[in-house]
């Protein structure tokens, strides 16, 4: 089942799709959103400011698109990064709304609760898994993900949290409801970690 | 919190090379090799700098890096000849996830800004190499020669590159560089209580030890070029990284 990279110029969405097909999958990129109606399996990178991100799919006229292939169609929809953050109610970073599928917003590191480290996080992590899922497994050996933000997701229902990590606090880094994940951290740059991952999103019915 | 360990790999005429205080280019080997043993061994992150590029007056070898970042599985910061958005966006373009910048920072004084605008802040090393004089003062330098950077505060400076929005600080010992006998731990110690954000270090790692030093002296990161290139006393070259265990007994001691 081929993947659909959203690339409205706010992600690294080469290294995604590079990743992909070192695992076996066939991701395309596709930047009008008419020709990804018929899409089976998306994915919504990101990097930079949530505004920016909002902005940028709004104004590529994505909005629709997406609404209508996560909530009406169901198919898998993955954000990655400040693709998982746009898929919240808001953030503490813009004034925008976001695309509301989850009950969650994205909120800035209390630096009162940081001690030395420093913001942005930036480096890898050990994932705790938080409930049965497709993607992510721990149970072997714990898997870790390079990381690279300045705010994080808070979930109203805890079963929406699929992963947390640490970094001076607990904080959620990987989000599921139905067919829906979001991921804080970078797969496509996890080494043998974001392969699995790939792998169990391109398995995934 | 596991501090990243970032190899960093000088780009020259194609090949890669590792330096002694600047000087003295040793070829150790092929750019792609190198990064095929680096995912290997899982590395956190890797750094390539093309040394050449802004001396030369050339940007950057753009088929090259594409050739590199296609081979890369962990997270590439590209500098060495960066002008302007042009160049910026082609790298993103190429699935470079961050840049380093330092001359453009001169004659280009809205990169910083524009690159954190755009692709984030935390897409935006600013390099500073920093040298010091007769008198043992840390001093900015220009290894180009393309900047006069005399009058300038180095801790001035620091605090004007990360207020534009630099999302790291590339802090480089320029007389440590190849030495491999620890790093300027004072340095580290005086930018990091300056800086709000990551500061990594770089110049003069010869031990795991030398790179936990430099996190406790204030460090979030250490970048390492000779002793991750070479191996023994007469400095063989052998590509190397400590496993994962060993990286993070380092921390629990």
């Amino acid at each position: 089942m081929k993947i659909t990279i959203v690339d409205c110029g706010i992600g690294n969405i080469k290294s995604v799709q590079r990743m992909i097909e070192y695992v076996g999958g066939t991701a395309v990129i596709v930047s009008d959103p008419n020709l990804a109606k018929n899409a089976e399996k998306l994915i919504l990178p990101g990097v930079g400011a949530f505004d920016s991100g909002m902005g940028a799919l709004n104004g590529n006229g994505w909005i629709d698109t997406l609404n209508y292939l996560a909530l009406e169609k169901k198919i898998p929809v993955m954000g990655i990064c400040l693709g998982m953050q746009l898929l919240c109610r808001r953030s503490d970073e813009g004034v925008k709304n976001g695309l509301g599928w989850f009950d969650a917003d994205v909120v800035s590191f209390d630096p009162n609760k940081l001690g030395n480290l420093k913001i942005p996080h930036m480096g890898w992590a050990d994932i705790k898994v938080k409930k049965v899922n497709p993607l992510l497994h721990d149970e072997v050996e714990a898997s870790r993900f390079y990381h690279v933000h300045k705010y994080h997701v808070v979930c109203d229902n805890e079963t929406d949290v699929l992963a947390e990590a640490v970094y001076g606090i607990n904080f959620v880094n990987a989000i599921s409801k139905n067919n829906i994940f979001g991921v804080q951290f970078h797969p496509e740059k996890s080494h043998k970690f974001g392969m699995r991952f790939f792998e169990n999103f391109i398995k995934l019915a | 919190m596991t501090p990243r360990i970032i190899p960093c790999l000088l780009l020259n005429e194609n090949g890669l090379v590792k330096t002694t205080k600047f000087t003295n280019p040793k070829y150790v080997g092929d750019p792609i090799n190198a990064i095929r043993i680096f995912n290997e061994k899982e590395i956190d992150e890797l750094m390539v700098v093309d040394i050449k590029a802004t001396s030369e007056k050339r940007g950057p070898d753009f088929d090259l890096i594409e050739q590199l970042a296609s081979e890369c599985f962990m997270p590439l910061c590209y500098g060495g000849g960066i002008r302007d958005m042009a160049d910026v966006k082609n790298l993103f373009n190429l699935g470079i996830e961050k840049v380093a910048i330092q001359t453009a920072v001169e004659l280009n004084p809205s990169l910083i800004r524009q690159i954190a605008d755009i692709y984030g802040q935390q897409a935006v090393v600013v390099s500073i190499d920093i040298k010091r004089n007769w008198l043992g003062k840390p001093t900015l330098y220009s290894n180009s020669r393309s900047v006069k950077y005399e009058s300038k505060n180095w801790k001035e400076y620091l605090l004007h590159v990360a207020n534009q929005g630099a999302g790291e600080l590339l802090l480089n010992a320029v007389d440590r560089d190849g030495v491999m006998k620890g790093m300027d731990l004072e340095l580290i110690s005086e930018a990091s209580k300056l800086l709000e954000i990551p500061l990594v270090a770089i110049g003069g790692v010869g031990s795991l030890e030398n790179i936990k030093e430099a996190t406790d002296a204030g460090a979030s990161a250490v970048a390492v070029g000779s002793y991750f290139v070479f191996q023994g006393p007469h400095k063989a070259v052998l590509i190397t990284y400590p496993k994962y265990k060993e990286i993070q007994d380092l921390w629990k001691k």
